[in-house]
């Protein structure tokens, strides 16, 4: 079996968790093995949706304790799962809460974990991973040595396809409680919209922003696009306000977009490590030997303040 | 109070990456090596502890011998103790995290501090790993901590917002930039390192769990194409583009 830890927000079933089960899926398919797709959790309405995107089995955890997220505990609840149901492969989103628990639960299981992966293959049950390293300056396949295989998939890269299966449920035992570390609180962002890592298109400001107050004109572009905001290192560390959590590049977020528009940004090699997996890029730059035009499908030479208004405009236009 | 900082030796982040004949590895032949730019911030709030709780700080590493100048950059900084735990790297952060739960158990840490990623390998695992190794608590990407009697509270990056948690120690704690703004060593502090001993252990021998088969280059882009005229003519062509000739709207 492969097993998949899925995450719920707001009753559905997150995008990232969907991409995951759908590649398991069709790993599945390929090795004659099936699916499960676990849930953890005090209420896990909305895992039935899991059946739509390839499950056999829908697992739940289920259990007050649970309810607040605790590594140790949801790590607890995955490893004892794996073991219960013989499952030969470990399957999570590489988000925030994937990359959190799944290495824990690899531990416990002593197998072997491959993170943010973006390629998969499977032949006679063992596991190749293609997965970026260096911040993306290189990409390494690996194999795995262990009896189970662990790995987290990065989002937006593997597609989330409707594939029906049964779905059976199955209601499994939860770990006791006494977790040693819990959540408390979420200080939400409240903006509702995407993380950077899982956002369609987004919208990146770098040095030639020349201030924090100008970012609202790639937040009229995002809006009118379905997207989000991303920053290079430069515009962060310039002091004008823009938080680190929305940096681009090697030491901040690593994202992959369908498109990725660049503003601003010369495209210096740290924040490329963040980017170049972008689906297709747009730079839009004063410099037209910026070295992010070597980079983008699309490039405007120009200026930004001219050019991101009259997108935007176009933008609406378009969609309205 | 006693503080393990578990550092990475990794190549400079602005390493030109180069494929090294075998076609798996790293060429290493202009590699300049570094501490992990994550594990500074570590250290960092190991040394406030220190100076805050008087607390007894050791650095430790897993590698050979070149990798005793991120100790000794560590005992510039301040820490009382430093260890090299001496394993082949495979490459596997299993195995790291194994060599350094050997090190670390029945030692009576109370805390233990990583960057929440190497660079390079890019896993951002060893410390959920060393956690569960050790049966700790743990505090993943922490961007701010309080180290209460017998606990803490954390905040992490989630994806959600920020996350507050709350939990027991002996715990592991990830730093994410944004924890502190870590320090620089003075002369004094570099000379005074270079009289200290750096102990030397054996790490566990463990077989790889995951095995890197090769290594690549991403590839090229094709090049790409500059749309010409004013703003609203550059403007107009690239949204028509975008919907009709990459579909991506």
């Amino acid at each position: 079996m492969i097993l998949v830890f899925c995450e719920l927000k707001d009753g559905a079933i997150r995008k990232p968790s969907l991409e995951a089960l759908s590649e398991a899926r069709r790993l599945a398919d390929a090795a004659s093995l099936t699916v499960g797709a676990l849930f953890v959790g005090a209420d896990n309405a909305g895992a039935e949706g899991a059946a739509q995107y390839g499950a056999d089995t829908i697992f739940k955890v289920e259990a007050p304790s649970l309810a607040a997220y605790s590594s140790d505990g949801f790590a607890q609840a995955i490893a004892d799962t794996v073991k219960a149901k013989g499952a030969t492969v470990l399957l999570g989103a590489a988000t925030s809460a994937g990359k959190d628990v799944i290495p824990r639960a690899a531990a416990r299981l002593e197998a072997g974990y491959a993170a943010d992966v973006t390629g998969l293959a499977m032949a006679d049950g063992k596991l190749t991973c293609v997965r970026p390293v260096y911040a993306g300056k290189a990409f390494a396949a690996s194999t795995f040595q262990s009896p189970v295989q662990a790995a987290t998939t990065r989002p937006n890269v593997f597609t989330a396809t409707v594939n029906p299966k049964a779905g059976t449920p199955e209601t499994l035992p939860a770990p006791a409680g006494g977790f040693l570390a819990v959540v408390k609180e979420i200080l939400a962002k409240g903006t509702g919209k995407p993380d950077l890592t899982e956002a369609n298109v987004i919208v990146s400001g770098g040095r030639g922003m020349k201030d924090g107050a100008n970012f609202q004109i790639l937040e009229d572009l995002a809006d009118a696009l379905g997207g989000v905001v991303g920053a290079s290192r430069a515009a962060v560390d310039a002091g004008w306000g823009i938080p680190h959590s929305i940096q681009v590049g090697q030491t901040g977020k690593v994202v992959s977009p369908t498109l990725y528009i660049a503003c601003g940004i010369s495209g210096a090699i740290q924040h490329v490590a963040g980017m170049s997996g972008s689906k297709l890029i747009v730079a839009i730059n004063k410099d037209p030997e910026a070295p992010i035009f070597k980079l983008a499908t699309y490039g405007i030479v120009g200026d930004l303040f001219e050019v991101v208004p009259e997108l935007t405009k176009a933008a609406k236009a378009l969609k309205g | 109070m006693k503080i393990l900082v578990a550092l990475k030796q990794v190549p400079d982040t602005e390493t030109k990456i180069k494929v090294a004949p075998d076609g798996k590895s790293l060429d290493l032949g202009d590699v300049k090596w570094i501490t992990s730019p994550y594990d500074e911030y570590a250290l960092e709030e190991a040394l406030r502890l220190k100076e805050s709780r008087e607390a007894e700080v050791t650095a430790v590493t897993v590698g050979g011998d070149k990798a005793k100048s991120v100790l000794q950059g560590a005992l510039a900084l301040g820490v009382q103790n430093a260890v090299l735990v001496k394993s082949e790297q495979t490459g596997d952060p299993m195995a790291i995290a194994r060599s350094l739960a050997g090190y670390a158990k029945d030692q009576g840490f109370d805390l233990i501090f990583l960057g929440n990623k190497g660079f390079g390998g890019d896993n951002a695992c060893v410390g959920p790993m060393l956690a569960e190794l050790l049966g700790m608590a743990q505090a993943n990407v922490v961007t701010k901590l309080e180290v209460l009697d017998g606990s803490f509270r954390a905040e992490r990056e989630g994806d959600a917002g920020t996350e507050i948690l709350e939990g027991t120690l002996p715990a592991v704690i990830t730093a994410q930039r944004g924890l502190n703004e870590p320090r620089y060593a003075n002369l004094k502090g570099i000379m005074a390192a270079k009289k200290k001993t750096i102990e030397e252990r054996d790490g566990e021998a463990t077989a790889a769990l995951v095995t890197v088969v090769s290594l690549d280059l991403p590839a090229a882009r094709p090049e790409g194409r500059k749309l010409e005229g004013d703003a609203r003519t550059q403007a107009t062509a690239l949204l028509g583009l975008l919907r009709d000739e990459a579909k991506v709207l």
